[in-house]
């Protein structure tokens, strides 16, 4: 029983991670209709940015806030350069930028800070919370962290004049337009603000995986399964699939003893892959209906 | 009276399909104008045009300025509400935060709880249900959302209403316009609806203006109802 117990709280704690990938992938979806398939490597990319700001004597808090509004700027900027002309490209085009912004982006991250594996330190420390064997220390502030991040951004949709027009801009984009909302500059606002929650979950899972340029890789992944199970038209719903994947994975881990630790990736694709064929909208999300 | 817009020469269309043949049109501050005209006439496209949604040439003067190469979003931000046909409801979001959507160019917040007061004034069940996933409000109540939410331009008010709706929707536009002062365009195919609201009316055909006048001239003039209007 304790067992079990523990694999959910580890389980709850790296699903906030792929809750906060899944999240930053939704956010783009709802804005253009694509997938970022380049979300992970620029989390990975503001992770590093964050280590060279720490390694240059940064206080943690420091460089962890700077990252974020770096990293929001970043969004924005990519947007603006290469999204933005893309506006009513085929979804071809998309797909060949994200993957284009992928493997520049990983390059550039091994040819500035190399490809060897290196250590990111958490604020936390990996001592046992009080002493306890269920959590860890870094796994609690890991969980506390996301459910901040979570709230802050619920109240900011929700409550918030800016937090609105986004939400109006994303769901009905001809009539923003006729209220006056400017809803090419939401969707950069859009991805400056999925590029900060990525930096987020990047900072925060460095410390488990290491830092190097596909650390990113499998979590991203994880945090599709999320995003897909939640329902890919729903940030909540993505939110909640993100911490439903991740203790799924762990307890398939643990107590299916064919999967192992070696086979968990499969665990995300398998969900992937059930969703869209039994209920193609996810939990949360409006099955959609296209014209054509 | 002074003109408030001023349309000469404006052409428009879909990609290689031209539906507007260079119209000319205005309209007096204060007053309202009706678009009258069948199916395919070229309405919806002109009000379309007005708001930078579709590519168009020619004229277009708000109060003198130019605004025919404007973006829609700053043509709305300089004062022209258009209400599209389907009216353009926000049906995720709820009744209240609709009417904020339609106060997004301002920025003085007692100024828009004030105006908020006034729409609900004017459509009482708003008020009821003002936390409810506007989606689930009926044509009728949309259509009184959409009005709180913009004036001006007018798409087709009465489409999908009963006609006992449509006459409600109507009185309230006439009382904005001699209470608020608000002028409009209203765009119809329910031409007799329009014209007894309207001062000054337009028939537009295939893309081309055939006839102006006042509202009253038409409504009397019992050849050209017939020829143009059907009834």
């Amino acid at each position: 029983m304790e067992l079990f117990v523990q694999q959910v709280i580890a389980g709850i704690s790296t699903g906030s991670i792929y809750a906060c990938v899944a999240l930053a992938v939704v956010m783009i979806y709802v804005a253009i209709g694509h997938l970022n398939f380049a979300q992970g490597e620029m989390a990975m990319f503001s992770t590093f940015i964050a280590w060279q700001l720490i390694t240059w004597g940064v206080p943690y808090w420091v460089a962890f806030f700077l990252t974020i509004a770096i990293s929001f700027v970043g969004g924005i900027i990519i947007e603006r350069v290469i999204f933005k002309p893309l506006d009513n490209a085929p979804i071809l085009s998309h797909v060949v930028m994200f993957i284009a912004l992928l493997t520049i982006i990983t390059s550039a991250a091994g040819f500035i800070w190399d490809f060897s594996i290196k250590t990111f330190p958490s604020p936390f420390g990996s001592a046992p919370l009080f002493g306890s064997s269920l959590i860890s220390a870094h796994q609690a502030g890991m969980m506390a962290v996301t459910l901040l991040l979570l709230l802050a951004l619920f109240f900011f949709f929700r409550y918030t004049r800016v937090g609105l027009a986004l939400r109006a801009s994303a769901d009905n984009p001809v009539s923003a337009r006729l209220v006056g909302i400017r809803v090419s500059w939401m969707i950069a606002l859009g991805w400056g603000l999925a590029t900060a929650i990525g930096a987020v979950a990047g900072m925060l899972v460095a410390p488990v995986v290491f830092l190097e340029p596909n650390m990113m890789l499998g979590i991203l992944v994880y945090g599709f399964a999320g995003a897909v199970l939640g329902g890919l038209s729903s940030p909540g719903g993505a939110v909640l699939g993100g911490f439903l994947v991740g203790v799924i994975e762990n307890l398939a881990g643990t107590f299916i003893p064919v999967i192992g630790g070696e086979l968990k990736l499969t665990i995300a694709l398998c969900i992937i892959v059930l969703v869209l064929v039994l209920k193609p909208g996810g939990l949360f999300g409006r099955a959609t209906i296209q014209r054509v | 009276m002074t003109k408030l817009l001023e349309v000469k020469g404006l052409h428009a269309g879909y990609g290689q399909t031209k539906v507007l043949h260079g119209i000319d049109f205005s309209i007096e501050q204060g007053s309202v104008t009706t678009l009258l005209g069948a199916n395919g006439a070229g309405k919806t496209t002109t009000l379309r045009a007005l708001c930078g949604m579709i590519r168009r040439s020619g004229d277009v003067l708000l109060n003198g300025e130019q605004i025919n190469r404007k973006q829609t979003e700053d043509i709305v931000r300089v004062g022209v509400a258009h209400v599209p046909d389907g009216r353009g409801t926000f049906t995720r979001q709820t009744v209240e935060e609709n009417l904020q959507l339609g106060a997004m160019t301002r920025g003085d917040r007692a100024a828009i709880a004030q105006d908020m007061e006034l729409v609900f004034s004017y459509f009482p069940i708003l008020k009821e249900r003002r936390t409810q996933q506007a989606g689930l409000l009926s044509g009728g109540e949309q259509q009184m959302l959409a009005v709180g939410r913009a004036l001006m331009l007018l798409d087709e008010p009465s489409f999908g209403l009963a006609p006992m709706i449509t006459r409600e929707i109507f009185e309230i536009f006439r009382e904005l316009n001699r209470k608020e002062k608000v002028s409009m365009l209203v765009v119809e195919q329910n031409a007799q609806i329009a014209l007894e609201l309207a001062d000054q009316a337009y028939l537009l055909e295939t893309g081309r203006i055939v006839f102006s006048g006042r509202a009253d001239d038409i409504r009397d003039d019992e050849n050209l109802r017939k020829a143009y209007l059907g009834y």
